[in-house]
């Protein structure tokens, strides 16, 4: 009654089974597959140059912006180093009576166009214990650089409605990468670690959005020609929407007005945004 | 460990060292006896083991000398204990302490201060983030909350360490004893921000304490206390009372 | 006044082992899916030691963490990125580790050792049965363990990672995958544990059939060896304990799935239940997870010492009186939980009271050290470790018990050093010194004893580096699970130490590969063994090694306790259980026993 080896065997071959089974079974990718869903079933003609339309604008503010409120850094001293002046925490970015952080985008007219995936990175920066930038465009598929330029524990919590969500940290100084598979508007991000940060991103499943600069101005270039609704989001200020047609070769002008009575209005978001 | 800051924290000690010299006793005797055995009764040609079953009168004496030993310690820890979680007054902190609220969340702690009306939900409150500060020899009490899971409140220099569980409002207490800035820390496994769930506590000179509250409540740190906030508070704690009646 | 008294069916309708039947069992039946104990217990040990390896990989991982903190772990590039970009650890995947170390090392390994693989290996040979009262259970019970295993491993590769609320599942942050970040992961931990319950169960009801119902003729309660005892009283404590945690790992994954908010205080639950439920089961799972190791280490010392056991029956009540108590000192866990303190004292009264059963204990195996004939063969050396270390391990439980101090060490790493003084120094150092015991009889072949010895020797030294030095990292307020406690300014001054107690806990898991290597190296080349190496008296030792197939050839007959050693007058030091007293043997008959003269009933 030795041992044999056919006993040790038997035990090596059934373990290898079972964590095969398990493996095949219990596993998934991690990461989802970028283009599912709402593929269109034939592709759009892809926009010559020689048709390419424009559409551009300005978003403009009027009345009061709430005033910016200090935030009190002094527990992260290597973010506090990066405001010298002290940190401010800006809901209304206005200058000029220009609105900047509006993201502009087409909402419908595209029909069942279908676009390539951008392969270029959005970076999200993490810097100063703030997001830079504080909203952005991207589109489906793209890739989502997210960076740590602090060194220090950021943890990066998307809340979506419609994608998969995800909750990362950051330890040290690093690059993570992420990508949405549905279109959305908008899916907040926070950091759990500092509870000030929070950043906005809106996915489109096609390249037509922007976000208005410092300027209030904004751009959504190489459009077919065609009748577009456009919509502006503001995280305080809610949405609105204009109707647009824009011919071959021609750029359109939009223009978009908040005001500051406007507070309050529905933020599109599956959870309502707190406002502090 | 570091040197208590608070009323109780040389009471806590001084049961620590008990114990230390109780069980490093017990732990001395019992590994020289063990490491004295092992050579004196190690196998040697022509050795041979004693026949014994035991001996009635060794074994209760080994029985009742832990045995008082261990009531001895139970009773020398309880007075403290009652001290600390002031059980035998159902939690309630000293009638002179200063409230303060202490709300947890992934990953911070929002501390409310009272103002100078010294009354928690009334208009004049404030809120700091990860900021604690007392003033020195006035206990303090902290109605201890949590916003999503269980964190737990720790300051290593005041002997304090209370689990902040959602869903009830546990009360703690300390009297400072000396200023100084002090740590404080998360010390129950609540997310990937655990360990970094860090905040610090100030111990002010009294006068001090006042100074600062009035230049933080002039730097105009946001009010709580809008009506919706306090009705929703009204809510919880019912829950809460529920909640610690089944504990 | 001879006596003949013809034994319950139940014991006759044994099937003995038949020499001149050769054992003609198919493959699988006899590898595979096996009835036969032996086998069994051989397939327990090779999945545990599995698991003990993933465990202390684990450990490994989280040691690098912590004793250089940030730092890409060497080989960490092979992780995907969700756990370790770049080789750097994720606070994610540390908590995750944190999790999955502590549920292998408690429910795949620790426990399938001692319960699964001891007590299948030792139950029927020593209460002289020819198999388990239920053979099929028994083949059940294990591959249900196989399967929960690796659900539970392969929660590593599903989306969100493997579960990382800690091995105590503390919800609301089990319970929630929001605040874990973890979805999958935590309810494949609740259904791996629930249908590793099953398997326990299952073992359970066999092993206490067998020892209340098949005990052979003179084999009294008081004649049987303590790890039968300890595996008995364990037995009694996993079939009322492991339904609660099942229940409560339900009700978890209800919370987790169906929307029930058992322990979610929105809607009216109680985060504290859970953990009101899970230390009822948890405490008597502590006392699951030492009990045997004592009754393993009183049978290794006893043959070590070529002595009698010291106080046989107080070894005994104090095995029954630690069980009992274990049941009410659940609230130990839970003295800052937010429970009501006065509830505090009375389980500190308690929990310190099981202080003395524990006393007991060790001055009796003192005792019977004391004024032996010591060999320090391999099973001997880690049995002696154990005492030494289990000694440490319950006086550092003195001060978690008591509920003042406990406030300050309560979840720092004094309590991860008490732990594993508890669950290394006291269980594993008694799984290996039963290993090394039992092994031979086993496998048929020893292990060998350089090896061994060395292993020992660098397990013992590396092992009190890496653990003691936490009771002064606890002491210096270092948290529990936290990924970097240089975050915190007050706890920078201890990195220094942290890197020490690394260093040797990487080193510590290295020279666990000897006794891996001298396990496989001695299933094929060790010396032979023979039926009886450690010249000890259990029945076991009088049959060939390995047993056969049905292990007696006929019903044993047993005239004496376990532990007869050094019996004065006799030429040998030791005394087998089923040697007649007259020295002549007694052979079954067919169909019936005849009960010896001077066996009691």
């Amino acid at each position: 009654m030795d041992l044999s080896l056919r006993q040790i065997l038997a035990l090596v071959v059934v373990s290898g089974i079972s964590i095969a089974t398990a493996c095949g079974g219990g596993g998934g990718e991690p990461t989802d597959d970028g283009a599912d869903g709402d593929a269109p079933a034939a592709a759009g003609p892809i926009v010559s140059p020689d048709s390419a339309a424009t559409i551009a604008g300005t978003v403009s503010f009027e009345g009061t912006a709430p005033a910016a409120e200090p935030i009190d850094m002094s527990e992260e001293p290597t973010c506090a180093e990066k405001h010298p002046d002290g940190a401010m925490r800006q809901l209304v970015a206005v200058a000029d009576g220009r609105l900047a952080d509006v993201y502009v985008y087409v909402k419908s007219g595209l029909g069942e166009r279908a676009f390539p995936t951008p392969s270029t990175p959005v970076t999200l920066d993490q810097d100063g214990c703030r997001y830079t930038p504080h909203v952005l465009a991207i589109q489906v598929g793209q890739p989502l650089e997210i960076k740590n330029s602090d060194g220090i524990l950021h943890n990066i919590n998307t809340q979506p409605t419609v994608n998969r969500g995800f909750n990362i940290s950051q330890p040290v100084v690093m690059e993570t990468s992420r990508e949405f598979a549905q279109a959305e508007v908008m899916i907040p991000v926070k950091c759990d670690v500092h509870g000030w940060m929070e950043a906005f991103i809106g996915v489109q499943s096609h390249p037509y959005a922007g976000v208005s600069g410092a300027d209030g101005s904004f751009s959504l270039a190489d459009l077919p020609p065609g009748e577009y609704e456009i919509e502006a989001w503001h995280e305080l200020y809610g949405t609105q929407s204009q109707t647009v047609t824009v011919g071959v070769k021609e750029t359109a002008e939009v223009s978009f007005t908040f005001s500051s009575d406007m507070a309050g209005n529905h933020v599109p978001l599956g959870e309502p945004l707190v406002l502090r | 460990m570091p040197e208590p800051a608070s009323t109780f924290g040389a009471g806590i000690d001084s049961i620590y060292y008990i114990i230390l010299w109780i069980t490093g006793a017990i732990f001395v005797l019992v590994e020289t006896a063990l490491i004295v055995f092992i050579i004196r009764y190690r196998h040697r040609e022509g050795r041979v083991a004693a026949y014994t079953h035991g001996s009635k009168k060794a074994e209760i004496v080994w029985t009742v000398i832990p045995f008082l030993l261990v009531l001895f310690i139970v009773y020398a820890s309880n007075d403290i204990w009652l001290e600390v979680k002031r059980a035998d007054q159902d939690g309630a902190a000293p009638a002179d302490a200063l409230p303060l609220r202490v709300v947890a969340k992934q990953f911070e702690w929002n501390v409310t201060y009272p103002g100078p009306d010294e009354q928690l939900d009334t208009s004049d409150d404030f809120v700091k983030r990860n900021q604690l500060h007392v003033p020195i020899g006035r206990a303090v009490r902290i109605d201890l909350e949590s916003e999503d899971v269980i964190h737990s409140f720790f300051l290593p220099d005041f002997r304090v360490k209370q689990d902040a569980v959602p869903g009830m409002t546990i009360p703690v207490w300390f009297e400072a004893t000396r200023t100084g800035e002090f740590p404080m820390a998360c010390a129950e496994l609540c997310g990937l921000g655990h360990y970094r769930m860090r905040a610090s506590l100030t111990v002010h000179e009294p006068g001090d304490f006042d100074r600062w509250q009035a230049a933080e409540i002039a730097a105009g740190g946001p009010p709580t206390g809008d009506s919706e906030t306090d009705a929703e508070r009204a809510e919880e704690s019912d829950v809460m009372s529920e909640g610690e009646e089944s504990a | 006044m001879s006596t003949t008294q013809l034994l319950a069916p139940n014991v006759t309708a044994q099937h003995w082992a038949d020499p001149s039947h050769p054992d003609d069992r198919p493959f699988i039946r006899k590898y595979v899916f096996s009835t036969d104990h032996k086998t069994i217990g051989n397939q327990f040990m090779f999945m545990s030691l599995f698991f003990l390896l993933v465990g202390g990989a684990l450990a490994m991982m989280i040691r690098w963490q912590l004793g250089w903190p940030g730092q890409p772990m060497p080989g960490g590039g092979v992780l995907p990125e969700t756990m370790a970009p770049g080789g750097i650890l994720l606070p994610e995947f540390y908590n995750s580790l944190v999790t999955m170390h502590g549920t292998f090392m408690i429910f795949f390994a620790i426990m399938p050792l001692l319960v699964g693989m001891f007590g299948n290996w030792l139950i029927p040979l020593h209460v002289g049965a020819s198999d388990m009262a239920f053979p099929r259970l028994n083949m059940m019970s294990f591959w249900s363990a196989v399967p929960a295993g690796f659900i539970m491993l392969a929660s590593f590769v599903v989306e969100g990672g493997a579960a990382g609320a800690g091995w105590t599942a503390y919800p609301p942050l089990s319970a929630v995958p929001e605040y874990s970040g973890v979805s999958t992961g935590q309810q494949l931990w609740c259904v791996s544990l629930i249908i590793l319950g099953f398997s326990s169960l299952m073992g359970a009801v066999n092993y206490i059939t067998t020892i209340v119902n098949m005990r052979a003729p003179g084999m009294t309660w008081l004649r049987m060896p303590l790890p039968i005892w300890s595996l008995f009283i364990t037995a009694i404590l996993i079939l009322l304990a492991i339904p609660i945690l099942a229940g409560a790992a339900i009700m978890l994954l209800f919370d987790q799935t169906i929307g029930t908010t058992f322990f979610l205080p929105e809607a009216g639950g109680q985060p504290l239940l859970w953990q009101h439920l899970f230390w009822y089961f948890g405490h008597p799972e502590v006392y699951i997870l030492i009990l045997p190791a004592m009754g393993i280490a009183s049978e290794v010392i006893a043959n070590g010492s070529r002595k009698p056991i010291f106080g046989y029956p107080a070894m005994v009540g104090a095995i029954v009186a630690i069980a009992f108590l274990g049941w009410i000192v659940w609230g130990h866990h839970m003295f800052q939980s937010g429970m009501n303190p006065l509830l505090g004292s009375s389980f500190m009264l308690s929990t310190m009271i099981i202080a003395v059963p524990s006393a007991i204990k060790v001055f009796n195996w003192l005792g019977t050290i004391w004024r032996g004939d010591i060999h320090f063969h391999t099973p001997m050396l880690n049995a002696l470790a154990f005492v030494a270390m289990f000694v440490i391990g319950g006086l550092s439980g003195v001060f978690m018990a008591s509920t003042p101090v406990d406030i300050y060490i309560h979840d720092t790493y004094f309590i991860v050093a008490h732990i594993h003084y508890v669950l290394f120094g006291g269980s594993l150092f008694a799984i290996f010194a039963g290993i090394y015991f039992w092994f031979p009889k086993f496998f048929g072949r020893m292990l060998s004893p350089t090896l061994g010895k060395i292993h020992f020797a660098l397990t013992f030294v590396f092992y009190n580096l890496v653990f003691f030095p936490m009771h002064n990292l606890g002491l210096g307020g270092m948290m529990r699970r936290i990924y970097d406690p240089n975050q915190y300014g007050f706890l920078e001054p201890l990195q220094p130490m942290n890197t020490f107690v690394s260093v040797f806990a990487l080193a510590l898991g290295v020279s666990q590969l000897v006794f891996f290597f001298n396990i496989l190296w001695s299933l094929w080349r060790g010396e032979k063994a023979p039926s009886n190496p450690w010249r000890s008296n259990s029945l076991e030792w009088g049959l060939a090694s390995p047993p056969p197939h049905g292990n007696f050839e006929a019903m044993p007959a047993v005239y004496r306790g376990p532990y007869e050693y050094s019996y004065p007058g006799r030429g040998e030091d030791f005394w087998p259980q089923d040697e007649p007293p007259d020295g002549g043997a007694v052979h079954a008959p067919t169909g019936g026993v005849p009960i010896p003269e001077g066996v009691p009933q």
